[in-house]
């Protein structure tokens, strides 16, 4: 009776075994030998591309952030980030997950829409369809070059600057697709802000 | 440059470089298992360990070796879940709850990768790199190991052994899965991607707010985590996340690493069945629906469809301004078709019928190319259905290289097939027919439908992405995707491995005119049509009330 | 050498065409309704899991019309019934064209008595093994046997449904006889081989009638197949309620079952077994009973064909190809006396010897020849010949019993003979010498060369053959080089020559080692082992029963050349399967085309998009799908019994023609089948 039982001990005694080497070699050791690379390759990026300003941490150049002030309004004199589900919260990540059809969603399109027509001084049928719908990841540090444009006027009126100037920005923080034709063009939203503080003054 | 145009440049490339892969990768898999010589490093596990490499194992040995492994596996990483408190390197997690642990354990171990947790506030680093990303070395080594078990029943001849499974996993990882890993893991690091021990930086944003970022050892998971098509995170926005997937150009890297394995498998099978048309046939196959796949995704996901779509002007809801909408999809299209299950993109917002697209790519049963190991087993189990029909069609009992396919044979691949539609339907069916199941939606009406239907889908074809408005981290959802995960993962093994000895132990039927040829492009058509019709028809009605109902309206 | 000219193979009777039997004529109609009513027992059904699905489906319908009456719940109850009574009538034809079979044979098994040895009679149903019956000329042979004793015409045409009367002798390949055939001529004694109730007619009756009939392995397998899909579909329905209670639009259950009746594969499952008993049928249309399914499939399987010379390969007789005079003896003058002395003999190789004196020397034939005494071929002499008015004596025969025959009469037979003889004898060909003897003496005038002669058309059919992936070996007694020469000429893929029992045995075995099967035609009891091991073993009927018992299959005919039938029958069976299987599954597609949108567009009205045959209410779109699942049934029981056209070819060719027929047609047919039956039953008050 106890045959197959012994058969199959054996290959759990095995198994414990195998489970131990492996969390090891490929839990401990694996990591911490990449972990040791990355800090010696390239120890910024690996630490999160963290971007400071007279040595204090702004921001990570990859992680979108938002440019409101404390009650939540947009703060003008900064090109805003795209909506986000997580409020650009680090610790969680993610979007809305409604559905093509929700009605929260229709809401939210509507609501933001006008938002942005009014904030910005466009018509509503210039608002872009990523200046209205949140990120998948809720922290997205672009925008499209379309969302851009229609915020340069503002920013520069804001700024008191000639708009051609924050246009001449605009254009630095814009990437096209990666090798021309890999993902979508994009425009970095902090590295825009920091380049309008650092050029045109921290209006 | 049009979006259209750059996103067929995109898939050009993918395509181009899958080929360029098939043939090295899928040579070098079929030494890596057939060599008798073994490295000095895996003499020392196998001494640790205390098994005799040069024994090899009959079928129900071998699938009692890869069950121990995975049980000791899921127990070890409930372990670690629930004790992460009083562990080092917890960053101040506190336990994780037992629903949840159970969950994340299977879904680890079956290579599922469904993550009812957020991972950036849920899982310290030593559970993410002791618990999460071992498992994602051992289940996608295991699922290899499987498909090679398989692929040796079809090449073998009079015999009951099937190879021994620690050799079959400890070549995977040490010979494939790791070297792949580290050069992967460099290639991250350099584009951005974090590997970092800190547990995260504060920062103080240029609105005078404070945000807090989370980071870990990202890169070296990210690697395993597309190269074993797992699809498990660190952050809960997966590779949606500027920290696991920086750039567009990372992006395609990850598409391409989570279909390498799977495509060139096939190559691996044709060698060892000494037939690369063979595995020529099944690629086809695989590459076809593939095609199919991503087509349609793209597509329908270009058409905005649904009412909140066409308000907002394009489907960008759920979606990085970086990817962009063909990359998107293409990503969409791959992680479902993989069993990987990583998302950079947000499936639960996808139009309606782009949605019915991902669904409807996992329902395939995660065959093409499918996961790691998985996606091969399960094409072949496809084909002997595919086989047995068209056998009796040129008026011979059915063979499929060599093999004939009689009542055990076919027995087990009657069960095969029935397993995971059992799985997916009955989950889904209890879930909607109880109030607990329906207070996990977050949309209402057929979407909501939806959102039940994708979660057991990818739970029962262990693929791990959701609609993921569905709160899955309930007691229910917990236990009940645990289930459908586990049962989808080791029933299917079970299966095959059967298959695996009964096959091994047949003669060969010698080819001859009268054979029906298996490696012709008149084969791969009727097992694309056999795979399509199958699931086709058993799915046809629960799509017709989720997605079909929401897309047609 | 035997004291009978054997006689010639019968002729094969016109193969039964499809058309010289109806398949459904009134009279086998009428017993096969009678069948399919009695087949409703469910005890029977839960064989045909299919089936039993679908009468369950009619109990659960038939009590819902009950309790909730409607036009449209009576109306599905009803066709659900006809459903299951339709799958029933297809099984109970493919049985009923036996049956009249089976009558003509009940009918030879009048006999009651049976006659000892020691003249007590006994009634033939207490005959055993062993015991020993005497029957004369006209009387019926109680039971199976070997004849011990003596020669007799029999009269087999209970069986065969050949007239012809055929020799049956003891010892040697031809003793073996049947009970309930009657003996012609003369007196034997026969030793009974079978018990009671287990005589070759008795399991001709159960096999014909289908009685005895199991499952083979492949049905058995494509069951499996079946059920399991039958189980996807029940799972896709089940839980389909669940999800339509959500979406507010909760489905009565006559819809769910008519929704499953409809998915599940009915059609092949309700015509798997009339498929089966019909393949079984059609060998017996060509004379071939075959004693279980499992050996008609294995013909299909045949990788490997052993094919004996004489009588499959070459024409069973050889044919005189050339007259070698010697001893100064003229062309003419030899062929002259070749003609003299065949001009009586009415076997093949004497009537191609005046064909030769007429064709290659232009000797006209001669009708009578007044006052000659021809004296016929005997076992004693090994001659034949004709005496001569003039005194002259010719006989022709085998070299040594001729030319023994010149030395006794006084003649002379030089060495130039045997040279003539032995070359013959090493090009394959049977040396006939020529003699005579008379006045002048006697001497040998000539060898006459016999010769094999390849069937016609049977390189085509080895083309056919290999094209099929069969291999044929030829089975010979003759040496190396004859049977290469001969193998050469017939284009069959190897030689076995020299062969004995032990060859053909090992001969067997290496192929199956291959993984071929292998199938071959014997009839003596020296072939009973090679019959037993093949996987295919045709035996003769005019062979021993020892050959009988060990074959799997009879040849009423006795006509070696049917193995290639055999091989088609077998294949044609499994595509047929094969074809409908497909054909079933394809149909789906068109069912939920119709029914989804019926049940669900009220709710989601996008959903009639779906409705692409525009049926003209969700009544009439369920109903019309499964009346369409009902009839269809019935329009495929021709084919399910006739079977699928089958042209030899490679396995892609027909796979490609079985795909696009049973395949594309399997999805579009229903389309149209729907479409004309819903503008029907809309017409239906209640319906529509």
């Amino acid at each position: 009776m106890s045959a197959p039982l012994l058969r199959s001990g054996r290959q759990y005694v095995a198994a414990v075994r195998a489970m131990v080497l492996a969390t090891v070699a490929l839990g401990l050791l694996y990591p911490l030998l990449m972990t040791g690379v990355a800090q010696v390759i390239a120890p910024d990026r690996a630490d999160g591309s963290i971007v400071s300003v007279d040595g204090a941490p702004v921001g990570s150049s990859l992680i979108g952030q938002s440019f409101t002030d404390a009650a939540g309004n947009p703060l003008p004199r900064y090109f805003q980030s795209r909506p986000s589900a997580a409020d650009y919260d680090g610790t969680a990540s993610g979007g809305s997950n409604l559905g093509p059809n929700s009605p929260e969603l229709v809401a939210a399109v509507t609501e933001r829409r006008a938002a942005v027509a009014a904030f910005n001084g466009v018509p509503e049928s210039d608002v872009p369809a990523d200046a209205v719908t949140a990120s998948a990841s809720g922290l997205d540090p672009d925008i499209s070059p379309e969302y851009a444009a229609i915020q340069v006027q503002r920013v520069a009126s804001e700024r008191g600057v000639p708009a051609a100037e924050v246009q001449r920005l605009v254009a630095d923080a814009t990437d096209g697709r990666d090798a021309g034709f890999i993902g979508a063009p994009t425009v970095n939203v902090l590295e825009l802000n920091l380049a309008l503080d650092r050029e045109l003054g921290a209006g | 440059m049009s979006a259209t145009t750059a996103g067929w440049l995109q898939f050009a490339l993918l395509v181009v470089a899958l080929v360029a892969v098939y043939r090295p990768l899928g040579d070098w898999m079929a030494r890596v298992f057939t060599s008798p010589a073994h490295w000095r490093a895996e003499r020392l596990v196998y001494r640790a360990v205390g098994v005799d490499a040069d024994a090899e194992q009959r079928w129900p040995v071998y699938l009692r070796s890869v069950l121990a492994l995975s049980a000791v596996g899921v127990l070890l990483l409930y372990g670690l879940q629930r004790l992460q408190s009083l562990l080092p390197l917890d960053n101040g997690m506190a336990a994780v709850e037992p629903g949840s642990a159970w969950n994340t354990a299977v879904s680890f171990v079956t290579n599922t990768n469904w993550q009812g947790y957020v991972g950036e506030s849920t899982m310290g680093n030593l559970v993410q790199m002791a618990g999460l990303a071992v498992q994602n070395f051992l289940s996608a080594a295991v699922g290899i190991a499987v498909a090679i078990a398989l692929v040796r029943g079809f090449a073998r001849v009079g015999t009951d052994r099937l190879g021994n499974a620690w050799v079959d996993v400890t070549r995977a990882v040490v010979r494939l899965l790791l070297p792949l890993a580290v050069v992967t893991t460099v290639v991250f690091v350099l584009a951005g991607i974090v590997q970092t021990l800190k547990a995260g930086t504060d920062v103080s944003t240029l609105a005078g707010g404070s945000q807090y970022l989370p980071t870990g050892p990202v890169a070296s998971q990210e690697a395993i985590k597309e190269i074993g098509t797992n699809g498990g995170g660190f952050y809960n926005a997966n590779s949606a996340h500027p920290f696991e997937d920086p750039s567009a150009w990372i992006s395609l890297l990850q598409v391409f690493l989570m279909l390498m394995i799977p495509f060139s498998l096939p190559r691996t099978f044709g060698r060892m069945v000494g037939n690369t048309k063979q595995g020529l046939a099944i690629v086809g196959v695989m590459a076809s629906l593939y095609a199919i796949g991503v087509g349609l995704l793209t597509l329908f996901q270009a058409r905005a469809g649904g009412a909140a779509t066409a308000l907002a002007g394009a489907a960008t809801e759920g979606q990085e301004v970086r990817f962009g909408g063909p990359l998107s999809a293409l990503f969409g299209a791959s992680t479902t078709l993989t069993s990987t299950g990583s998302v950079n993109s947000l499936h639960d917002s996808y139009t309606p019928l782009g949605g019915a697209v991902t669904l409807f790519n996992m329902m395939l049963g995660e065959v093409a190319p499918g996961g790691v190991g998985s996606g091969l087993y399960g094409m072949l189990m496809l084909a002997v259905i595919a086989v047995f029909v068209a056998g009796l069609m040129v008026g011979r009992t059915p063979e499929y290289l060599g093999k004939k396919l009689g009542r055990r044979e076919m027995t087990l691949a009657s069960l095969y097939i029935l397993t995971t539609p059992a799985i997916v339907l009955v989950g889904t069916a209890v879930a909607i027919g109880t109030s607990a199941g329906r207070a996990g939606m977050l949309n209402d009406g057929p979407h909501g439908l939806s959102e039940v239907l994708y979660a057991f889908t990818s739970a029962g074809n262990n693929n791990g992405s959701a609609f993921a408005g569905l709160s899955a981290n309930t007691d229910f959802y917990n236990i009940a995707l645990g289930l459908a995960m586990a049962f989808g993962r080791f029933l299917p093994i079970v299966l095959v491995l059967a298959l695996a000895g009964r096959l091994a132990q047949q003669g060969r039927t010698p080819v001859t005119a009268g054979t029906f040829p298996t490696h012709r492009p008149l084969f791969a058509g009727l097992l694309t049509a056999v795979v399509l019709v199958v699931v086709g028809l058993t799915y046809f009605p629960v799509l017709a009330l989720g997605p079909f109902a929401e897309g047609l309206s | 050498m035997t004291t009978l000219t054997p006689p010639a193979p019968a002729p094969a009777r016109p193969p039964a065409t499809p058309g010289t039997r109806s398949l459904l004529t009134a009279d086998q109609l009428g017993p096969a309704l009678a069948g399919a009513f009695r087949k409703l027992d469910p005890r029977g059904l839960v064989k045909q899991p299919v089936i039993f699905v679908v009468w369950v489906g009619s109990v659960f319908s038939t009590v819902l019309a009950v309790a909730d009456p409607s036009v449209f719940g009576w109306l599905i109850a009803i066709w659900l019934w006809l459903t299951v009574l339709f799958a029933n009538v297809a099984e109970a034809v493919a049985e009923g064209r036996g049956k009249a079979q089976a009558a003509t044979l009940r009918k030879a098994k009048t006999t009651t008595q049976a006659v000892l040895e020691d003249g007590s009679e006994v009634s033939a149903a207490t005959l055993v093994p062993g015991m020993r019956c005497v029957v004369v000329a006209g009387q019926v042979i109680p039971g199976d046997g070997d004849v011990v004793e003596g020669i007799a015409s029999v009269d087999e045409s209970a069986i065969t449904g050949e007239s012809a009367p055929v020799i049956r002798e003891s010892g040697g390949d031809r003793s073996a006889v049947t009970g309930g055939t009657t003996v012609l001529s003369d007196r034997i004694v026969v030793e009974i081989t079978s018990k009671p109730g287990e005589t070759f007619i008795d399991r001709m009756i159960a096999l014909v009638e289908g009685a005895s009939r199991q499952k083979t392995p492949n049905e058995v397998a494509l069951n499996i197949l079946l059920s399991s899909l039958t189980i996807v579909f029940l799972l896709a329905v089940v839980t389909l309620q669940p999800f339509a209670v959500y979406s507010g639009a909760e489905q009565s259950m006559t819809v769910l079952i008519a929704l499953v009746v409809c998915l599940i594969p009915t059609t092949i499952g309700a015509l798997l077994s009339a498929i089966g008993i019909a393949g079984m049928d059609r060998l017996v249309q060509r004379n071939v009973l075959a004693m279980s399914g499992r050996a008609v499939e294995a013909a299909g399987d045949v990788g490997t064909l052993l094919l004996d010379k004489t009588g499959t390969i070459t024409l069973g007789n050889r044919q005189a190809s050339e007259f070698v005079a010697v001893g100064g003896c003229s062309d003419a003058e030899l062929a002259d006396a070749a003609q003299l002395a065949s001009l009586a003999d009415e076997t093949p190789e004497g009537r191609s010897i005046v064909v030769l004196a007429k064709t290659a020397y232009g000797l006209r034939e001669r009708t009578d020849l007044p006052g000659a005494v021809f004296v016929p071929f005997t076992a004693q002499t090994r001659m034949s010949g004709v005496d001569l008015p003039d005194g002259r004596q010719l006989r022709k025969g085998a070299a040594g019993a001729c030319t023994t025959w010149v030395r006794t009469q006084g003649g002379e037979v030089t060495a130039e003979v045997g040279d003539a003889v032995d070359s013959i004898s090493a090009s394959g060909g049977t040396p006939l010498v020529l003699a005579v003897a008379g006045p002048d003496g006697a001497r040998v005038l000539g060898v006459i060369h016999l010769k094999d002669v390849v069937k016609e058309g049977m390189r085509e059919r080895f083309d056919e053959l290999r094209r099929m992936g069969i291999r044929t070996v030829m089975i010979t007694g003759d040496n190396e080089r004859t049977a290469r020469a001969i193998a050469a000429e017939a284009g069959v893929d190897d030689v076995l020559a020299e062969a004995t029992p032990e060859d053909k045995l090992a001969l067997i075995a290496r192929e199956q080692e291959g993984g071929r099967l292998v199938a071959m035609t014997g009839d003596g009891t020296n072939d009973a082992p090679a019959l037993a091991q093949a996987d295919v073993g045709v035996a003769m009927n005019t062979g021993t029963s020892a050959a009988k018992e060990a074959g799997n299959m009879v040849d009423l005919d006795s006509n070696p050349t049917k193995l290639i039938e055999i091989v088609e029958i077998g294949k044609q069976l499994l595509i047929t399967r094969g074809s409908l299987t497909t054909f079933s599954i394809a149909n789906d597609l068109a069912k939920y085309f119709a029914i989804i949108p019926a049940m669900f567009a009220g709710v989601f009205p996008g959903l009639d998009k779906l409705n692409v045959m525009q049926l003209h209410s969700p009544e009439s779109a369920i109903l019309s799908a499964v009346v369409f699942n009902a009839l269809i049934i019935v329009a495929l029981v021709p084919l399910a019994l006739r079977g699928v056209k089958y042209t030899p070819g490679s396995a892609s060719a027909m796979l490609q023609r079985n795909l696009l027929v049973y395949g594309v047609g399997g999805v579009v047919l229903p389309f149209v089948g729907i479409k004309l039956i819903d503008l029907l039953v809309s017409l239906i008050p209640g319906i529509a």
